[in-house]
């Protein structure tokens, strides 16, 4: 959490978005986190993200757990209401907050310690329930603030700063999130802003649970040789399944691609997922597929990054409950009482 | 049959069944209850049932009370002896000279009986066996057929009864004829074979007026649509669930769009209690009124997201249907013992707010009015009732609403408001109150927008370790719940009928056996003045009573006294001078208990001062 403000300095031409605001405008408090982090690099693609979007920032609620990760919506956003809940607890506030306005941009900040430890079983039912929002792990493998211990997704054979082999068997949020339902899954690397950027959009446009597993560094506590969470590692072992970019319905594409290498996925909202396939065989519509090309290269010691599954046509919770189109925090006392009427013929009913 | 004279009683005694869980019996059961009533009697019901679903024995207890006693009175002048896994204990139940009735079917030697009491049989079984063929007819037309057989018994008029099953299955002529018909079987066979009536007997009566028969989990449901709530997040627990369900289904009702269809309203089951609290206060947070329904389990579960909910200042309600602890306890029985855990909820220095209603009236009045509340003070309003409200359906107050009366959402700043250049400081005490001004999410596209957080901060909610900035905001929050004793139910006094140095205090369910307490007690010479307290933080008006007795019995459902423990700590009292008046074996309270424990401690205290109150 941060004790500086930062100063509102601005270049006169700086760019400007279509609603006329800065990346400046998306921007929070200064970061107190460790220089070099791989959360920074993750809240300045979640900034760029938003400002390329035209998103109103005011229009975003984010919500997190407790750690390192979770103090990052502090840090981006500074126009949006946000909400440090407890540890592993932020999707059910995210949920209730969700169901109580449809209308905003729900977007969750967790950990690794707070979302597969502490807050599996909510990380898993967010999941299941088709929660509206962009739910992001800021993956280190390492508890922060307490000083290094290992996290429930650090790999087995993994080593800790002080020489600490890890014997347990990690967790694969990304693969569990596709086995939970989530109907936008992707995982990247705080390193790698090309792909994370749009991932993130394409999230932030999904209608339902879009999951984003994030491999970002502690520089602290586990970017030692022997780590498999370090920049050198995970640079190495990443393999990329494809390259998204994202379009909005009004851009004008201009890329050009050699046939059969470009996939074209339209979301509910219009705006366009181009997924540049970097493995000719890799379905990302395949929600079965994609669970097993996961594990299989796992056991292999990839990172299979990439947009792994979309479901373009996905429901959401509200749709599940068949909700009303306005907000449920706007509805005025006429809609919500019955009044004295209907009490008087309930009476009669209750003799 | 014995020398002791068979009780003789119009419109006041006791029924009690004995039936096997899942036998269908309750419907059966309550249909009578509801007969009694049409003939113009108060009854008060009351189901005592098992931690299953099939097999274990369960009790349904009748209190017929010409004079409108709604507390469980204790004793038992007829026994519909319908279970023979418990009929020893049964029979060992009944008053000397009550009476008993069970399905003679099957002979029974003379040593399973009393001969103090009259013994009334039928063959049911039999009957049934005769008439149907399908074995669950066989067992739900045994229910109905007692109920003939008790009408007759009993002299009800049977036109009523009759009348009452057409009302029930309305629509559904083929269950209404079946039902009448297995209903006269019992009547028919009861009159030609039993002495009919008996001693005990209902005669019509002007008792009921115009009052309502609910249980106070449909009515906080009601409560909780009446007082605009939108979001609902939940997990099962008994003897809560009703809540949920009522709710649901008054929402169906009351909430649906009737353009489209759709719901004004979200209900979650979450997966646990901690998510069922934490959607709750998200909702809120975001400016919906939101509710959970539990018991004392969930409460223990909820705990940190209350600290979080009572240290950012968002509002929530909870329902608290109390049963019997610790741990998993007494899960189906009746207890008022979360008192301390929902009043200082979650670690560090909290205090929360909590009502007690005491009735499906207050039910749904003070569950209404918990959302006003909590959004006025930004923090947890607790509404704790217990199953034996919750649960058991209640003759009550008609309920009531006033068409003028707006829903009080607090200090929330608006667009405008912000535009105008009003200062905005999240937890900054600007109206002297306590309460500060919050804004929802999404209001304002550059001002009013904060993070909040359960860490320490500011009066402008950025994040701060100086130890001013905690202790202003501490302080400020004491204040708040300063406030709140003014938002709370002001407490009800029963003056006694002389002047008086003794008082009593008492809250929630209590209250009905505590007022036929307060007459058995006057009867007797005894004057105590009472106090019902209907609300925490302690309005002055509590502490000014037991400032102004020399003795004040505090009376409650649980082993450690627990509002007692409140009054001691809050209104800084002198231990000696409140007297613990404890029922806690899971059953409802009762007036003999009350007035019983009373009347020992004032004439022991006058005979022999030093000696020893007997433990509880």
């Amino acid at each position: 959490m941060t004790y500086l403000v930062k100063p509102k300095l601005l270049r006169a031409d700086a760019p400007r978005n279509a609603l006329g605001y800065t990346r400046r405008d998306y921007e929070g408090a200064i970061s107190t986190l460790c220089a070099g982090c791989g959360h920074d690099s993750i809240s300045a693609a979640v900034v760029q993200a938003c400002f390329d979007l035209d998103i109103e920032p005011h229009r975003v609620a984010k919500l997190s757990g407790i750690g390192c990760s979770s103090k990052t919506p502090d840090y981006f956003l500074g126009n949006s209401h946000g909400f440090n809940t407890t540890h592993g607890r932020m999707p059910s506030v995210l949920t209730g907050a969700a169901l109580a306005n449809r209308d905003l941009i729900y977007m969750g900040v967790s950990g690794d310690g707070d979302s597969a430890s502490i807050g599996i079983g909510q990380f898993a039912h967010a999941m299941r329930r088709g929660v509206n929002m962009t739910y992001i792990v800021e993956n280190n493998g390492v508890y922060g603030l307490t000083k290094g211990q290992f996290s429930a997704t650090a790999d087995k054979g993994s080593k800790s700063k002080r020489g600490v082999v890890n014997s347990d068997t990690p967790i694969d949020l990304a693969a569990l999130a596709l086995q939970l339902g989530a109907s936008y899954v992707g995982r990247s690397f705080s390193g790698d802003k090309e792909q994370l950027i749009p991932l993130i959009k394409g999230a932030l446009r999904h209608r339902g649970p879009a999951f984003i597993d994030v491999i970002s560094p502690c520089v602290t506590f586990n970017n030692h040789a022997g780590s498999t969470k370090s920049y050198d590692y995970v640079r190495e072992h990443n393999e990329a399944v494809n390259r998204l970019d994202f379009i909005l319905p009004r851009d004008k594409i201009e890329a050009s691609y050699p046939a059969g290498s470009l996939r074209r996925i339209v979301q509910h909202d219009g705006s366009i997922l181009h997924l540049r396939k970097l493995d000719a065989d890799y379905d990302p519509s395949d929600r079965v597929g994609a669970m097993n090309y996961l594990q299989e290269r796992q056991a292999l010691g990839e990172i299979v990054t990439g947009l792994l599954y979309v479901d373009s046509g996905a429901v959401d919770l509200h749709r599940h409950l068949n909700t009303v189109e306005k907000p449920l925090n706007q509805l005025g006392d006429a809609y919500l009482c019955p009044g004295s009427k209907a009490l008087e013929a309930l009476n009669a009913a209750l003799r | 049959m014995s020398q002791v004279k068979p009780i003789e009683s119009s419109n006041d005694f006791v029924i009690k069944f004995a039936n096997v869980n899942g036998s269908g019996s309750a419907s059966a059961n309550e249909l009578f209850a509801r007969a009694i009533m049409r003939m113009g009697v108060p009854v008060a019901p009351r189901n005592i049932f098992p931690s299953n679903i099939q097999g274990m024995p369960t009790w349904y207890e009748m209190r017929v009370s010409a004079a409108g006693w709604l507390g469980r009175r204790g004793g038992c002048d007829l026994m519909v002896a319908m279970n023979p896994q418990t009929w020893d204990r049964d029979i060992a139940e009944i008053e000397p000279g009550g009476y008993l009735f069970y399905d003679s079917t099957k002979t029974l030697p003379r040593s399973r009986f009393r001969d103090d009491i009259t013994v009334l049989g039928i063959p049911l079984t039999e009957m049934c066996n005769r008439e149907y063929t399908d074995a669950r007819q066989r067992q739900l037309f045994k229910n109905i057929m007692y109920v003939g057989a008790l009408t007759a018994l009993l002299g009800i008029d049977f036109a009523v009864v009759e009348k009452l099953i057409a009302d029930q299955y309305r629509g559904k002529d083929k269950l209404i004829g079946a039902n009448v018909n297995a209903l006269k079987l019992g009547f028919d066979h009861a009159t030609a074979n039993l002495p009919c009536p008996i001693g005990l007997r209902v005669e019509r009566s002007d008792g009921v007026g115009d009052k309502i028969f609910i249980n106070g989990n449909d009515a906080c449901g009601l409560g909780a649509v009446y007082g605009g709530a939108t979001v609902a997040a939940w997990y099962p627990i008994t003897p809560s669930t009703s809540v949920i369900e009522a709710f649901s289904s008054y929402c169906r009702k009351y909430r649906t769009d009737p353009d489209n269809g759709m719901a004004r309203y979200a209900i979650v089951q979450a997966e646990d209690e901690l998510a069922s609290i934490g959607m709750v206060i998200g909702a809120a947070w975001n400016g919906s009124r939101a509710f959970t329904a539990t018991s004392g389990p969930g409460i223990s579960l909820m705990q940190e997201f209350f600290g979080l909910a009572y240290f950012a200042e968002v509002p929530a309600v909870i329902f608290d249907v109390q049963r019997g602890g610790p741990s998993t306890g007494m899960p189906t029985r009746t207890q008022q013992s979360d008192l301390i855990s929902c009043a200082y909820a979650s670690h560090g220095d909290t205090k929360h707010v909590m009502l007690f209603p005491e009735d499906p009236y207050e039910c749904f009045t003070l569950g209404a009015q918990a959302f006003d509340i909590a959004d006025r003070l930004q923090s947890p309003v607790f509404v704790l009732l217990d199953l034996d409200i919750g649960m058991n359906d209640r003759l009550c107050k008609p309920f009531d609403w006033d068409d003028s009366r707006r829903y009080d959402r607090g200090k929330v700043m608006t667009a405008e408001m912000l535009d105008s250049g009003k200062n905005f400081g999240r937890y900054l005490d600007v109206d002297g109150d306590g309460i500060p001004w919050r804004t929802i999410p999404g209001t304002h596209p550059t001002k009013g927008a904060f993070f909040s957080r359960g860490t320490t901060r500011n009066a402008y909610a950025k994040y701060s370790e100086a130890g001013t900035d905690y202790v202003y905001n501490m302080e400020r929050l004491r204040h708040k719940l300063e406030t709140a004793k003014k938002l709370v139910p002001a407490p009800v006094l029963t003056p006694a009928a002389q002047p008086s140095r003794f008082g009593v205090v008492y809250y929630g369910s209590t209250g009905p056996a505590m007022a036929e307490a307060l007459e058995l007690l006057d009867g007797r010479g005894i004057h105590v003045d009472a106090m019902r307290v209907r609300g925490f933080p302690f309005a002055d008006e509590v502490i000014g009573f037991i400032e102004a007795h020399d003795e004040v019995f505090v009376v409650e459902q649980n082993e450690s006294g627990q509002l007692r423990m409140l009054l001691l700590t809050e209104g800084d009292i002198d231990p000696k001078k409140l007297i613990r008046v404890l029922h806690y074996d899971g059953t409802p309270i009762t007036a003999r208990f009350i007035s019983g424990r009373i009347a020992d401690a004032l004439s022991a205290s006058k005979v022999t001062p030093i000696r020893k109150q007997v433990a509880s």
